[in-house]
């Protein structure tokens, strides 16, 4: 039988090792994955990449994780915030490495990983400093930009139902990068607000088939 | 005889916008002013507002008993969906924008060049933190680029430029721009004034290239 949900968040997170790529689900707080991000914080892994849009709000989640020095470095499209001062300052003293990736871009690359592609020509940032040194091509008279995909050991998701083969929804806006991410990474963590039995979610309402997903945890 | 003192009010410039958003269309309004054509779109028209992070048929904002933290938008304001809206992730979302499926995008500027190129997400000032957002991905996506912008920083310098002096956020892009001095069309034989609040021979004056008057 096959059955996804775990009764141990602390658990599941302590397979999170050093130096592993971290993806983190959310837009603001909507989708963002608190509590996982908590027990993160809690098993100590370090030297941590990770892939989120932004860097940290205040001093909770992942600007938590920022201030305690365990993430060398940090993907994401606008990690400027009114209070993203634990980044700020982690970035203006050079104690962390940043890769700044349009919005798109981060959206299409993740998809890239997790749909196997070897890399992709996109036609956001051409001419621009974010495109400088990569390679370009002109295809059907439109100038495009190589890039390439964005994979990682782990997914920390938000969503809203799952049942136990790891089939998941997702409400509003909370949906965001949480289904991308789900497919480009090896171990697929996910908490959600209600486990439910087999055949409940309407499969023309599952977003997130459960092949994607290794670990089910209800908050 | 327009002056000066007849310059557009920001309100002024999101409702002279938002006559120029058609019924039918699909339509992303970037974060800060842009944000303000959404109180000017006539209620008798139907207009499908699209949101980065996912959201088509987005509505107001919520009365304060209504706000659900998870339904908000690319600003990560709290807001509403309308009747007929649909949520989608990320990937969609951006492919929406990419593959010209949003009719019109409303940004804002630092500076705008004689040819169409936008700077409107860096002034490359030392120690600012980078950050771009969905900026270059609207910006290369929408069918047409509405800019809504200030003609003057606030020292005085037009906002309309030979050729950007800030990173550039994507090439030859802008259609339109809504400033609050003149309504300006970029084309192929050049940038027309197509309405103005003060007199052309000001404005030619303020700018640094040669516009072409076409009101």
């Amino acid at each position: 039988m096959i059955d996804k949900t775990k009764e141990g968040l602390e658990e599941v997170l302590s397979k999170i090792y050093d130096d592993s790529t971290i993806m983190l689900g959310g837009f603001g707080l909507a989708g963002q994955p608190t509590e996982l991000i908590d027990g993160l914080i809690n098993s100590g892994a370090k030297n941590l990449t990770i892939i989120n849009n932004n860097a940290g709000n205040g001093e909770i989640g992942l600007a938590a994780l920022l201030k305690q020095k365990r993430v060398k470095k940090i993907i994401c499209s606008f990690p400027r915030q009114s209070d993203s001062y634990v980044f700020d300052e982690l970035y203006i003293s050079g104690e962390i490495e940043f890769e700044l990736v349009p919005q798109g871009n981060l959206a299409a690359r993740i998809q890239a990983a997790g749909s196997g592609l070897g890399a992709i020509f996109v036609p956001t940032g051409y001419g621009t400093l974010l495109a400088k040194g990569k390679e370009t091509r002109e295809i059907n008279g439109r100038q495009y930009v190589l890039e390439y995909p964005i994979s990682a050991d782990f997914a920390l998701i938000k969503a809203y139902k799952a049942d136990r083969w790891g089939n998941l929804s997702y409400r509003k806006t909370a949906r965001n990068f949480g289904p991308i991410m789900a497919t480009a990474a090896k171990n697929t963590i996910v908490q959600v607000k209600e486990i439910v039995p087999l055949g409940e979610i309407d499969p023309e309402h599952i977003i997130t088939p459960g092949i994607y997903v290794k670990n089910v945890i209800k908050i | 005889m327009n002056n000066f003192q007849n310059r557009w009010t920001r309100d002024e410039m999101a409702q002279r916008v938002a006559q120029d958003i058609y019924e039918g269309a699909y339509v992303n309004l970037g974060i800060g002013l842009p944000t303000k054509v959404a109180n000017y779109l006539p209620a008798d028209k139907e207009v499908l507002l699209h949101s980065e992070n996912g959201i088509l048929g987005m509505g107001p904002s919520p009365e304060p008993d209504k706000i659900d933290p998870e339904l908000i938008n690319a600003g990560k304001e709290p807001v509403t969906l309308l009747e007929g809206g649909s949520f989608f992730h990320h990937g969609d979302s951006f492919g929406m924008i990419r593959g010209k499926h949003i009719d019109i995008c409303v940004l804002g500027a630092f500076q705008v060049s004689k040819n169409g190129d936008l700077a409107n997400w860096s002034t490359g000032a030392p120690n600012a933190i980078p950050a771009v957002g969905g900026a270059m991905d609207l910006a290369v996506g929408a069918k047409k680029i509405f800019v809504m912008m200030d003609y003057l920083t606030k020292k005085g310098e037009s906002k309309m430029v030979s050729e950007c002096t800030y990173p550039l956020t994507a090439i030859n892009c802008v259609d339109r721009v809504y400033s609050d001095m003149a309504i300006l069309d970029i084309t192929n034989e050049g940038v027309k004034v197509i309405q103005s609040a003060v007199p052309f021979e000001q404005l030619q004056e303020m700018t640094p290239f040669e516009l072409i008057k076409a009101y």
